[in-house]
């Protein structure tokens, strides 16, 4: 029996047993930021424990609240920067530098093919897109991963998802991870890794394939996993060119990271996307969703443009376009947050910034905020907010709000009109 | 903080509940345990709970569905928890981040299957259950008005050596 990408890397990565089905894997990255690093620090130090296994490996970023909002989140700023200098850790992100950890760490070229990464965040899942093994984790696993470099978990089984069908224009990665959810259902992946195939997945970009992957957790997947190809090398390429001959190298060699064709699936999950329409959630659970046209109309007080499912520059494109030469409604606040200072940089540099502010958005700095109701855009009980985010638990962003996940395309035509809109009808040029 | 399995359960009788249910993140910004204390459930959606109500207050475990603790990797839905004395949780499922940090905690998290917990639940209608985990045999102690009953379950012995530990750091630390 073949072997799938998370076997093979489960398999090159194993550092101990010590019992049957618990494996410890070596770590190639942990992954730190403010909100869940600090009690682990104050644990590491209560221990007289607080070192770093390997300052290289280890990469933080304040993103959650920042600038900080108060005196709490300036002490955990504060506690993860002096962790960072004394440890001499070689990559941490402070204000001004900062952005969305799933956003930042990729665009900064530390997660590669056949890697592990942990984090104190749901969403690492997001690295897997790079052909990686990356899995959110408590503050106790990413503590013993800041310490020792290993981290404990049952042998994940695979369930694949071809992709295929080719989508229509004004549908995008977002509609199809959201599609993909609903027929999963919230713990449809549990244990498991979410293996993305098929030629729609070939034919995504590497942002469009991190969408994807960001929200395998929904489905409560340990990882969502992409192959590493010619458009992966792409993206890696001014990270990795002094360690490959050419391009052509090094796609080769991350074919070792790809899939047996006779390896051994749970469970194998086909969808044709020919048909598929937009998609939004209703509801408290990101498995609640259907097509725009039956939510449409529904009256909303605020969009919310960024995170890591979507604050990346593909997605602002795609949203400044529909903007572009609109106003939002009255009825509406918009907020925007580019994931990460280079998008944000991006977008000046392409206009997409003054569409956002022409139209009446809000642009804030790279930050997390107004995703789990922390800072930038936090709902009153009562308020309906559509987001490009992924969760839209009961109170997420807010107590007493509610939260309707969907595209930039969607989300941007929703502020154009106040009430949720199908993109499509706004525009030709979707 | 040594942790105990026994005392009265609190029955939460919903699939999905999530962790921003079990501690909103607006708490994240606490940096000790200590401090989630107020917070346990504080938005849980469920008819007739109460989340300040002496129920919850005097619970010292909890029985509920299926894919409890869905959602955020924030250990500080089970430290809210272990801050409240609530150190055995028994579901028919589990979020896979949220068991591990219940046992990377020292804590229970048991699976039971649907038939055992429905059977629970049906003891939960007569009055206030009783549990006592008695995690070497394996074996859950319920008592309800008089009435004892025993509910079998399984842990791996990755789990059940992490809870012997104290916890993943005890574990790792001596290991590795």
């Amino acid at each position: 029996m073949g072997k799938t990408i998370a076997d093979k890397i489960f398999a090159s990565h194993l550092r101990d047993e010590p019992f049957e089905g618990a494996k410890v894997l070596n770590l190639d990255r942990v992954l730190c930021h403010e909100i869940t690093t600090p009690v682990a620090i104050a644990d590491l130090e209560w221990r007289g424990k607080d070192r770093v296994f390997d300052k290289s490996k280890i990469k933080a970023v304040i993103d959650h609240v920042t600038p900080s909002k108060d005196t709490k989140t300036a002490i955990q700023a504060k506690m993860i920067r002096e962790w960072a200098r004394r440890h001499e850790l070689e990559d941490f992100f402070d204000v001004g530098r900062n952005g969305v950890c799933h956003a930042l760490f990729p665009e900064k070229g530390y997660i590669r093919p056949g890697f592990t990464v942990i984090m104190g965040d749901s969403h690492t899942c997001t690295h897997g897109a790079f052909g990686a093994f990356a899995a959110g984790v408590g503050t106790t696993d990413l503590e013993v991963g800041i310490l020792k470099g290993v981290c404990a978990f049952r042998h994940p089984a695979t369930i694949r998802v071809n992709l295929r069908g080719g989508l229509k224009p004004g549908v995008y990665s977002k509609d199809v991870i959201l599609h993909v959810i609903a027929k999963l259902g919230v713990n449809g992946a549990t244990d498991a890794v979410l293996e993305f195939a098929g030629p729609v997945t070939e034919g995504m970009s590497m942002e469009a394939r991190m969408t994807l992957c960001n929200m395998a957790i929904e489905a409560g997947g340990t990882c969502g996993i992409c192959m590493p190809d010619e458009i992966t090398a792409d993206y890696l390429w001014p990270f990795i060119q002094d360690e490959y001959p050419n391009k052509e190298a090094a796609v080769d060699d991350f074919k070792q990271w790809h899939s047996d064709p006779d390896a051994e699936y749970k469970q194998i999950l086909d969808f044709d996307l020919s048909d598929l329409e937009p998609q939004v959630s209703y509801d408290y659970k990101p498995d609640c969703v259907k097509p725009v046209s039956e939510l449409a109309g529904a009256r909303v007080d605020q969009v919310y443009i960024g995170t890591c499912t979507n604050g990346r520059i593909e997605d602002l494109r795609v949203a400044a376009k529909i903007l572009d030469g609109r106003t939002i409604a009255d009825s509406v606040r918009g907020v925007v947050s580019p994931a990460t200072p280079k998008i944000f940089r991006q977008a000046l540099e392409e206009g997409l910034i003054d569409i956002f502010m022409q139209s009446g958005f809000c642009v804030t700095n790279p930050t997390c905020g107004a995703c789990l109701g922390m800072s930038n855009g936090v709902l009153a009980p009562g308020e309906v907010c559509a987001s490009t985010s992924n969760r839209n638990f009961n109170g997420r962003m807010g107590k007493g709000g509610m939260v309707h996940l969907m595209s930039p395309a969607t989300a941007a035509a929703t502020a154009v009109t106040g009430v949720i809109t199908d993109a499509r009808t706004l525009l030709s040029r979707v | 903080m040594e942790k105990i399995f026994k005392g009265p359960a609190i029955f939460l009788d919903r699939n999905d509940i999530n962790t921003d249910e079990i501690i909103p993140a607006k708490y994240l910004t606490e940096v000790t345990k200590k401090a989630l204390q107020p917070y346990m459930l504080e938005d849980l959606k469920l008819d007739g709970f109460d989340p300040h109500g002496d129920e919850l207050k005097n619970a010292r475990a909890v029985v509920t569905r299926e894919n409890f603790g869905c959602g955020s990797s924030r250990e500080h839905a089970p430290w809210v928890f272990e801050v409240n004395g609530v150190h055995t949780i028994i579901a028919q499922s589990y979020a896979r981040i949220f068991r591990q940090n219940m046992f990377n905690g020292g804590m229970l998290a048991i699976e039971l299957p649907q038939q055992e917990i429905d059977a629970l639940f049906e003891l939960g209608k007569q009055g206030t259950v009783t549990l006592n985990v008695d995690v070497d045999a394996q074996i859950i102690h319920a008592s309800v008005a008089g009435q004892e009953s025993e509910f079998p379950f399984e842990i791996s012995e990755f789990d059940k050596a992490l809870v012997k530990a104290g916890g993943w750091v005890e574990f790792a630390d001596a290991r590795y």
